[in-house]
């Protein structure tokens, strides 16, 4: 790859050229053309034209071939190996009960982060409170509810009416409910003692998380929401929040990634989420790779569609950080495919009207649509 | 102006007859003293400025200048004395002899009348700019969403960018940012407009335009409070202007007096410096 540069440019480039260290430390004559500093002319006077040579990255190419290597060398075992079984994979992957053992996590994971972020939220608003009437109730629920082991809370709510046979509403301090009363054995089912557990440990969490992204932002935001007199809910929903979100947004999906396989842990309390399925699966058929593959793919592919909306999700709440935002992976291709569809296009040059004047119109439509990308 | 329900009917009464647009609103500060830990940064400082009046606050650095002009909305609190603004205190209200603290929507309330520009903008990044200048009106309720971005679009005109609405903060220079930073603070229609060294964040080549638009509004009849290093705009645009160092007043007067035939030495040595 050469380029031709004004002198002004050349000049520009001549002290890299002239032999000195390179930045990288890496000595002046590797493999390819390095330039030896006899060879170059006293070019500022001449104004000849120069040509800038690339170096060479050697290393890199050398590790991108190791790790092709490797990979191709792991998808052929995956295609070749007959252990993996993938006909067992097939025959469980749409299995109605890994399905809805897969929803059953869905739903966990759904309501855990609702409520989690929802009750998260206020703990972080009062952990932040200048008052340590608030704040320390706040230290405390962290702490305790982040010293817990997830498996114990649920076992712990689950078997909440051996220590609490029956709950209600009556006289403080006394087991004497005469305005409502519950069988705690009733009212708090497997699912709801899943839900409670990991709702109340995600809570933790988050409220750390939403602390981190509103001490992330600047104080002169709040003085000014102060001196404009906007009410606090404003100044919290409209100004801090959404600034916030931008340190809270990549921590909050790693939640809810590591939720999504974390309530794997409901098992304790025999609720048949989609890993317990393919356990109690391979228990009785003896398929244990295949059938841990079905649950894998499908945390992969839960994980996947959750990337993807992080990145977008990310993008919205961007605006206004840089100029003009860099286009996403899908304009990039669309706006590739244009250029490539274009230089298609006026290689077939000179026939007029014909698909070859329409492609170059597209593309150059795509190009514009990308570089048009402001938020 | 719809104000929320005020606690007492004299005071609504009074709260009304000092405003009405474009008419400033007289700013007494009574012998305010302040300490943070243990450095005491204003002495009993008592400064009146009048309805309309522009003054400036100049001294050197750490001389609280910056400190006092913040005391007159609230945003510092102070350790003894007192700030009204057009008679009313703004976190205060005075019972039985003595000040008792506001609750935070009535604090909130009072300080729309006093708008404030501050040395770093501090505009809202992800809003736009004709956002940044709607969001007080509209979560105020004093004008709906349409009315408010209508304003906004003529308060940019009136200080120098139409079309630059739909832009974000980023998206603007320094001298732009300030300049949307004081139509933000206009919005309100404030009766007292204070300036935090407006100018001490922007290059040389972006100081005029911003002062270009504080002239205007000091032409206007809102009574201007400005802490600035330029002394040449202080001299042109004040009525007054104020030295002050080491938490006090040392010496004010017309710009012709102060700068020009200061009586006290550290005003005659300061003077001196920045000229």
């Amino acid at each position: 790859m050469t380029t031709t540069t004004s002198p002004r440019a050349a000049r520009d480039t001549e002290p890299l050229a002239a032999g000195q260290p390179r930045p990288d430390g890496a000595p002046g004559h590797g493999p390819g053309p390095a330039p030896s500093s006899g060879a170059h002319p006293t070019h500022g006077e001449t104004g000849a034209t120069l040509t800038v040579v690339r170096r060479k990255h050697v290393g890199r190419w050398v590790t991108a071939a190791v790790l092709t290597f490797l990979a191709a060398q792991f998808l052929f075992s995956l295609a070749t190996n007959p252990r993996y079984e993938w006909g067992v994979f097939a025959e469980y992957f749409f299995a109605p009960a890994v399905l809805s053992g897969l929803g059953l996590a869905l739903l966990l994971t759904v309501l855990g982060t609702l409520l989690g972020f929802a009750l998260g939220t206020v703990l972080a608003v009062l952990r932040l409170s200048p008052s340590p009437l608030l704040s320390a109730p706040a230290w405390a629920f962290v702490w305790f509810f982040r010293s817990v082991p997830l498996v114990v809370l649920i076992l712990v709510f689950y078997n909440l009416g051996y220590l609490y046979p029956t709950l209600g509403l009556g006289t403080p301090f006394t087991t004497d409910y005469w305005l409502v009363e519950f069988q705690t054995t009733l009212t708090i089912t497997a699912f709801a003692a899943a839900l409670i557990g990991i709702s109340l440990h995600e809570a933790a969490y988050a409220s750390e998380i939403i602390r981190g992204g509103i001490l992330s932002v600047d104080a002169g935001q709040l003085e000014a929401s102060a001196a404009l007199g906007l009410p606090a809910s404003v100044r919290f929903f409209k100004i801090v929040l959404p600034q916030a979100a931008r340190a809270i947004l990549p921590n909050a999906f790693n939640l809810v990634i590591g939720l999504i396989k974390g309530t794997s842990v409901v098992f304790v309390v025999a609720l048949p989420e989609i890993f317990y399925t393919v356990q109690v699966i391979y228990n009785r058929n003896g398929r244990v790779i295949p059938l841990l593959l079905v649950a894998c793919v499908w945390y992969a592919l839960i994980t996947t569609l959750l990337s993807i909306a992080q990145y977008y999700v990310e993008r919205r709440f961007a605006r206004g950080t840089s100029r003009v935002l860099p286009p996403t992976p899908l304009q990039r291709v669309r706006s590739a495919v244009g250029r490539w569809w274009g230089s298609l296009a006026s290689d077939q040059g000179a026939t007029p009207p014909g698909p070859g004047g329409a492609g170059r119109a597209a593309a150059a439509a795509l190009a514009t649509e990308t570089q048009g990308v402001t938020r | 102006m719809s104000a929320p329900a005020l606690n007492q009917p004299a005071e609504r009464a009074e709260a009304r007859s000092g405003r009405r647009a474009g008419t400033g609103a007289e700013v007494v500060i009574d012998a305010v003293s302040k300490s943070y830990s243990g450095t005491q940064v204003l002495k009993d400082v008592s400064l009146t400025v009048g309805a309309g009046e522009v003054v400036t606050l100049i001294g050197p650095s750490g001389s609280g200048k910056s400190t006092l002009l913040r005391t007159v909305n609230h945003l510092e609190t102070v350790d003894s004395g007192s700030v009204t603004v057009g008679g009313e205190y703004i976190g205060y209200a005075l019972r039985g002899g003595a000040l008792h603290e506001l609750p935070e929507r009535e604090v909130l309330r009072r300080r729309t009348r006093v708008g404030l520009v501050f040395q770093h903008f501090n505009l809202f990044p992800h809003l736009s700019a004709v956002q940044n200048i709607a969001i007080a009106p509209v979560s105020l309720k004093k004008l709906g969403k349409d009315e408010a971005e209508e304003r906004a679009r003529a308060l940019l005109s009136r200080v120098g960018l139409e079309g630059h609405g739909d832009k974000f903060p980023r998206q603007l220079s320094g001298g732009q940012q300030q300049r949307v930073a004081i139509a933000r603070a206009l919005a309100l229609e404030p009766e007292v407009l204070l300036f935090d060294e407006p100018t001490s964040a922007l290059d040389p080549e972006l100081v005029g335009e911003v002062l270009e638009v504080i002239r205007e509004v000091a032409g206007d009849g809102t009574t201007l409070i400005i802490v600035t290093h330029e002394i040449g705009f202080a001299r042109e645009v004040s009525d007054r202007i104020v030295f002050l160092d080491q938490g006090e007043i040392v010496e004010q007067g017309t710009p012709e007096q102060l700068l020009s035939h200061p009586t006290q030495q550290r005003t005659r040595d300061f003077v001196s410096r920045v000229l």
